[in-house]
């Protein structure tokens, strides 16, 4: 009877992933193999002809997603290390005010701080309105609907989640092998470099994969704040499947991105070391 | 001396990159309070407090809003209810599938937002599910369901399993032991885990775009506004939910400080 027990347990979350997660990811890899449209009707044709369309059509929105989503990434990275370092190490006993403040802008609505940065953004908003205003930038300045914008607001949006993780791979560094370093005479750069940074290693990678697989897939910023050329490749998903209904194509697009996801985080993982994937993905 | 500078310049720069994280929020907050006049709300005309007065004045805004809290807490109960089991029987017994269980728990969380909508929409319109209120919650149950997991498991795995065993001993059955040994020392896991799903379902975009049909959510609608121009008692909506997230974050927080000192 109690053998049992597990399985009653974890039977009601199986069916709900299996039915909601497995079945529909399968279903959707064998609409990405079918040819027609919505009123003749798919047939399952195992063509990969979707997979080739998709990619000639849609390739510079590609490239464009994952250049966005790697620049924001990296700057992300670069962002956020000193603010984790800096709570792990030096705020002392303010720690938890501190990543609750890095947390706050979480209460309020993903859309919504987007469409905030809009407000500030705007051409005639509060900032660049006032600005134009006392005659310090020129009339034609903008910076709503660039590139700049979108990466601005994906980074915005996405900093916490790289913060966070380092935050606590640098928070499990035992002081007393910062202490060691210092008595080998070692300075304070090389300790950085050659005992914190290595430790924070796990941190960084999961960092980046909270970061950048999101920033990369997400529809949210270029269609709030970018213009016309800043589309990005979820933003094709979502047309192709909600206005033009073009399952085929949309399944195709969805199933190259993942695949590219997975490559590009199995690449990594490999160029930083199993052993850290491993540590980071138990956690 | 160099090494008390070079924090100096941290603690600074930690503080700027707060302030840039909360800037969108004062300026949502702000704008709730702007007497505007035209159509755009991008520009400061006035205080007024009438947007808090009419918040209730757009038909559709406010349906959006009573269907994101009435989706959020289903599938938060959903969610919970699944999450805990599960992370139960992940986190306190050895079973095969196990190894299978926790890849299952890994995709559910690591696969993007846009695939999981993308595929769930491709499985309702083959069975030919009408979309609706029902799908958003079976979707919401769907990506809060292995944050719950996560939670709970992290607690369980740090649960003395002699206490369990003391009730049963004392005649106990299995039911009367969970409900009573259990359930309140995995409580606090529970709780976090309901709270996060709370939070992940009333703010989620892209997977509800995939399966709403014609069901209005807040972000959604809000989305569907920007072209025509934000109403300010989206601002109000948002500040009043800002608030009501921080106090309870703080009340929580608060109270969990006094347990433990005490």
């Amino acid at each position: 009877m109690r053998r049992w027990t597990p399985y009653w347990l974890a039977l009601p979350a199986w069916l709900w992933l299996a039915i909601f997660l497995v079945v529909p990811i399968a279903a959707m890899a064998s609409v990405s193999l079918t040819t027609g449209n919505l009123i003749d009707g798919f047939a399952q044709t195992f063509s990969v002809s979707n997979y080739s369309d998709a990619i000639a059509k849609y390739s510079t929105q590609f490239l464009r997603s994952l250049l966005y989503g790697g620049i924001a990434t990296v700057i992300m990275l670069v962002l956020g290390y000193p603010v984790a370092y800096w709570i792990a190490f030096k705020a002392g006993h303010r720690k938890s005010m501190f990543l609750f403040l890095l947390l706050l802008p979480f209460f309020v609505s993903f859309v919504l701080r987007t469409i905030s940065w809009g407000f500030l953004l705007a051409d005639d908003g509060i900032l660049f309105g006032t600005l134009k205003g006392w005659g310090l930038l020129p009339e034609g300045f903008h910076v709503l609907a660039t590139t700049v914008a979108v990466i601005g607001g994906l980074v915005y949006n996405f900093l916490p989640f790289m913060i966070l993780p380092i935050y606590v791979a640098l928070e499990r560094v035992n002081p007393t092998v910062i202490e060691a370093a210092y008595d080998l005479y070692a300075s304070r750069f090389a300790t950085f470099r050659r005992v914190v940074l290595p430790l924070s290693l796990p941190g960084v990678f999961a960092g980046v994969l909270m970061t950048f697989v999101p920033a990369t897939a997400d529809p949210i910023n270029a269609q709030v704040l970018g213009g016309t050329g800043n589309t990005m490749i979820g933003n094709i998903v979502q047309t192709e499947y909600l206005v033009n209904s073009n399952y085929p194509t949309a399944s195709a697009i969805s199933f190259t991105l993942m695949a590219v996801l997975l490559i590009g985080i199995f690449i990594y993982a490999r160029a930083l070391g199993t052993e850290n994937v491993l540590e980071a993905a138990a956690r | 001396m160099r090494g008390k500078l070079g924090d100096r310049v941290l603690y600074l720069y930690t503080w700027l990159i707060i302030l840039w994280l909360s800037l969108p929020i004062a300026v949502m907050v702000l704008f709730g309070f702007n007497d505007k006049q035209s159509k755009s709300n991008t520009s400061w005309q006035g205080f007024t407090l009438k947007w808090y007065q009419q918040l209730f004045a757009i038909d559709g805004l406010t349906t959006a809003l009573v269907n994101s809290l009435m989706i959020a807490l289903i599938s938060t109960v959903l969610a919970t209810v699944l999450g805990t089991l599960l992370g139960l029987a992940v986190g306190r017994y050895r079973f095969r599938g196990k190894g299978i269980t926790d890849f299952l728990i890994f995709a559910a969380i690591s696969t993007p937002e846009l695939v999981m909508g993308a595929s769930l929409l491709s499985l309702f319109v083959s069975g030919n599910a009408p979309r609706g209120h029902i799908t958003i919650i079976i979707a919401h149950t769907l990506f809060s369901l292995a944050f719950v997991v996560v939670t709970v498991r992290a607690r369980v795995v740090g649960l003395d399993p002699s206490l369990e065993e003391a009730a049963r001993d004392l005649g106990a059955g299995t039911f009367t032991t969970f409900r009573l040994v259990t359930l309140p020392s995995i409580m606090p896991g529970v709780l976090a885990g309901a709270m996060l799903a709370f939070a992940l379902s009333i703010d989620d975009y892209v997977v509800t775009s995939f399966v709403n049909g014609s069901t209005q959510t807040f972000p959604l609608w809000i989305i569907g506004a920007v072209k025509v121009g934000i109403p300010p008692q989206v601002n109000v909506m948002g500040t009043l939910i800002f608030g009501i997230g921080v106090l309870l974050a703080v009340v929580n927080a608060v109270s969990a400080r006094r347990k433990t000192t005490h």
